[in-house]
This record gives C-alpha cells, structure tokens and sequence, in this order.
C-alpha cells in the first residue's frame, strides 16, 4: 500500500505557500499533520499531482490571545491545542473535545486546519467551532478572507474553501466566566471517529440561560447549530427535566441523519438523543475529578 | 525497488545520534526509510495508514506514526527508533518490565508500545490505569490482550518514581 507519484514541495514563508497553492491549485494537496492525507495516499483515494507541505511555515502553529479573541493557527497540533493553558482557559469546549480526537502519535501530528479543511462529518473540531461561533480566517494570493464557522461547513467533506487558500487560523471568542461548556461523544473504540457526539455552550444570566449554542458531530453531513433545541433551554435554569425531554424531542424532529454507512440512521439519533441529555445534565451538576473508566 | 525515473530527493538528518545523508523517494514513508533505507527493521509496518501503532518513531521528541510521514519530511530533523543505544530511562525501564511481566508474545506491537508509553511517562510520572489505556488506545496488539502491558507500564512508572525519590 504505497502512494502514487506526486512532486513535493516545502514553502519557507506563508507567501511562498500561496503562491504554490495559487499555481497548482486544484492539481496540488496541502499536506498539514498528514493524517488524513497520507492514508488516503496510501490507499490511492487520493492522487494530487504536487504536494505543498506546510509544516516549514513559520508562525502557522502560534496559538495567541488578545483580548477577547482566542487565535489558533491552522497548523497547530492537535496536542499542542489540547495542553495549551490559554485554550483551556478561553475555549476550553476545545480542550475537552481534543481528548476524544485520535490517539497520541496521531495528534502529535494531525492539525487544527487540517481537520476543519477535511469536513470529517464524524470529527471533533468542525462541531466545537460551530458551537464556539468561531470565524475561519483563510490566506490567498488575494489576502486574507474570513469565514463564520457556521457558513464554512457545506456537506460531506466540503467546505467553502477555494483551491487556492490555505485555512491559515481561526479565530475563536474567548468564553467569560458567565459561559460554561458540555461535550461527550459515543464511538466504538478510544480515539475512533464517533458515531454521535454533542457540543453545548451556554451563558446564564440570573442562574437562567440567557444565550445557547449545540451543535452536533457524526449524526448529519456536517455540522450546524440546532436552533430549534437551543430555544427549549433559554430563559430557565439549566437542566430542568421538562427542557431537557423538550430539547430531546426537538432535537428528533430536527435532525437529518447520515444514510447508507453501517451505523443505522436511527441509531445515530437514538445516541445523539441520550447524548444530549447526559451532557445538560452533566453541565447542570458538574462532578470534579479525573475520568474513571 | 524503485524505479530509475522515479523522483527522488537528497535529506540529511540525524538518525539515532548519528547523521545520515540520503537519497530517498519522494513517496517514501519514514518508516520504508528506516527499514529499507538504514536497515533498522525495530519499527514495524502494520497497516499503512495509521491505525495500527506498530511503525512508531520518535521525530523532534515526539511519537510519530511512521507510516504516515514522508522520508523528506525528516530533512534536517532528529529521528529515534527503538535500536537507539541511547535510550531513556523510561525506555529501558519499560524494556526490563515487558521483558519481566511478558508483556508481549510476537513482538510486532512491542516497538510502538514502548515508544508511546515512555511519552506518556516523560509527561507524568504517576500514570493511572486508565490514563495508560489512553495512551496507548492507538497501537493495537493482536496477542497479549493488553492487560500484561498496562501492567508493565504501570510497574516500570513505580520503579522511575522510587528512583528519582533514592
Ligand atoms: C487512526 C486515526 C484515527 C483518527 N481519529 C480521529 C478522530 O477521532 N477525530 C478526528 O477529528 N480526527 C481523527 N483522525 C484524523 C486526524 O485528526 C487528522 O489529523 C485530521 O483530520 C487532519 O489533519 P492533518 O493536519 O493531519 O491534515 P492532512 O492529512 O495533512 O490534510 C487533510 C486535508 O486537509 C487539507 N489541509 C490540511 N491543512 C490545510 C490548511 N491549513 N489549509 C487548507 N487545506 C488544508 C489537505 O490538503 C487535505 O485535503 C484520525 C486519524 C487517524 C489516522
Ligand atoms: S503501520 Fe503505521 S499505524 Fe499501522
Ligand atoms: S505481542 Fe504480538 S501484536 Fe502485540
């Protein structure tokens, strides 16, 4: 299982990259963590013509906060993200998430960028930087052009990115201590793309919840805010059993499930259902302390 | 064997302490590299696309599949495979407790597993059980039923700690 062919090329500067990317385009693949790319080589599901490698581009990995603004770059490490302080203090939806992404070696390698770029419907990111309402900032020979997260997403492993940018940072509010976060996922082993998982952001006001943003992962072709189940939790307290079956029931009646893989559609909903339900009431009554299981 | 039109590249890193200079495919993987090119067959080639743990290498201080990157993309880095004759202490603890708790049986997994677990105890000295499980949820042993090896992991942590407590 050897890839096909391709010609390789390691830019210096962020510049360089555009303008390789700007000259290749739809012939040429970034090559980021190479997690995904390199096994779609391998298996030759995948057969750019050039490979432009990222990973000698200075500052693409710096992971930054100012003010109000959590900035990470498309480069960063999954790992790195994962034990950043500074994202655990402003986005730290992000942190809990990143546990569930893979497996070590793989996220001492595998990159913020390159995940969001791929559209996994079952990865971690995509749903977290829906649910934290982050902007996608992209490079190209033009400059640079931002995207809400909520737009970037378009389907199966589709995205609004253009041949010729580079998914360069994103950029993410930074949580007040008035936001608190809930994330869990079910999937078959440690580490495997999940089967259902779910992303819930709250801000209370007066122990009501005044704002609410859920997203979802591996249940619809790309991740969304649910709307209809946000509006169950407003103006309560968080995780009042009534809302809770509310928002279980508008979630049933919103969700369009991926068909025709091997997890049944029905049961994609059965899980994100349950999921729903244990996350609120995990963020309603949060028990300290380290995993158990 | 590859063929004579096929498009190559010059790298030059540092393998296991020593520097090596070599003419490599740009296709190829590291762990072909090690194997093929330098001859160091401790990282094994299991799946080809990154499920598997068994290509392990350590580049820059990290654990990195092998398989899944490329040859050029050690240019100018430092590799370490299991053959180093300088390894860690976590290493060598880990080799005597595999060795003693028979924590494996064929020995295709061995290499990975103890690559990745000696990260996990440079980064935390008292590992719970389940902390090993995590980190070793990525490299997959067809024999042992892991359980020996979550128990060597476990016993060779307690053996660094009592030693950097003497
Ligand atoms: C065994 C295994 C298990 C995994 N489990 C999970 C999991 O549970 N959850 C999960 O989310 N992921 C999982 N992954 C995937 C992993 O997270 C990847 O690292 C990630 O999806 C892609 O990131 P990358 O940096 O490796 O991208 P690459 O593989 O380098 O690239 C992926 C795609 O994105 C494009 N791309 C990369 N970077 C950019 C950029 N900056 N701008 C524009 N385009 C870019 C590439 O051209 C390519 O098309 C798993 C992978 C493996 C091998
Ligand atoms: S051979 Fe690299 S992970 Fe299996
Ligand atoms: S000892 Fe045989 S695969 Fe682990």
């Amino acid at each position: 299982m050897k890839p096909p062919r391709f010609d390789y090329l390691r830019p210096q500067t962020l510049a360089e990259a555009v303008e390789l990317l700007d000259r290749h385009g739809g012939d040429a693949a970034i090559l980021a963590g190479g997690q995904s790319l390199m096994p779609m080589l391998n298996l030759r599901v995948a057969q750019p013509a050039v490979l432009i490698d990222i990973n000698a581009v200075p500052e693409l990995d710096r992971i930054g906060r100012s003010g109000d603004r959590l900035s990470i770059g498309g480069r960063a490490r999954h790992n790195d993200v994962f034990r950043s302080a500074e994202v655990a203090q402003a986005a730290p939806l992000l942190t809990v998430a990143l546990e569930h992404v893979a497996h070590e070696a793989i996220r001492n390698r595998g990159t913020l960028g390159g995940s969001l770029a791929l559209a996994d419907p079952a990865a971690e990111l995509p749903a977290c930087m829906v649910c934290l309402d982050a902007e996608i900032v992209t490079a190209s020979v033009k400059g640079e052009r931002r995207i809400p997260a909520g737009a970037f997403f378009q389907g199966l492993y589709t995205t609004t990115l253009e041949p010729n940018e580079i998914l360069a940072r994103v950029d993410v509010p930074a949580a007040g201590t008035d936001w608190r976060f809930g994330f869990d996922e079910v999937a078959r082993r440690r580490g495997d793309f999940a089967m259902a998982g779910v992303a819930v952001a709250v801000r209370e006001e007066s122990k009501a919840v005044a704002e609410c943003r859920i997203s979802l992962l591996g249940v619809e072709m790309s991740p969304r805010r649910m709307e209809a189940v946000e509006m169950c939790l407003l103006d309560a307290p968080l995780g009042t059993a009534a809302n809770i079956v509310a928002a279980q029931s508008a979630l049933r009646d919103t969700l369009e499930p991926i068909e025709g893989s091997e997890i049944p559609p029905e049961y994609r909903i059965q899980i994100a259902h349950e999921l729903l339900a244990r996350v609120i009431r995990a963020m309603a009554a949060p028990v300290s302390g380290k995993r158990t299981h | 064997m590859m063929a004579s039109d096929e498009p190559m590249a010059e790298i030059s890193c540092t393998v296991n302490g020593q520097p090596v200079r070599a003419h490599v495919p740009l296709r190829q993987s590291l762990v072909d590299f090690v194997r093929h090119g330098l001859g160091l067959t401790g990282s094994h080639v299991g799946c080809e696309h990154g499920v598997c743990g068994a290509c392990h290498a350590v580049v820059d201080g990290r654990v990195v599949r092998g398989c899944l990157m490329l040859a050029v993309q050690v240019d100018g880095r430092t590799v370490t495979t299991i053959e180093t004759d300088q390894p860690t202490a976590q290493m060598r603890a880990l080799q005597d407790t595999f060795f003693e708790r028979a924590a494996l049986q064929c020995g295709f997994c061995t290499p990975g597993m103890i690559l990745q677990a000696s990260e996990l105890l440079t980064r935390t000295a008292a590992p719970t059980r389940a902390e090993i499980r995590d980190a070793l949820s990525g490299n997959y042993c067809r024999c042992t039923g892991y359980h020996a090896i979550v128990d060597a992991v476990e016993t060779a942590a307690a053996r660094l700690r009592d030693k950097a407590a003497a």
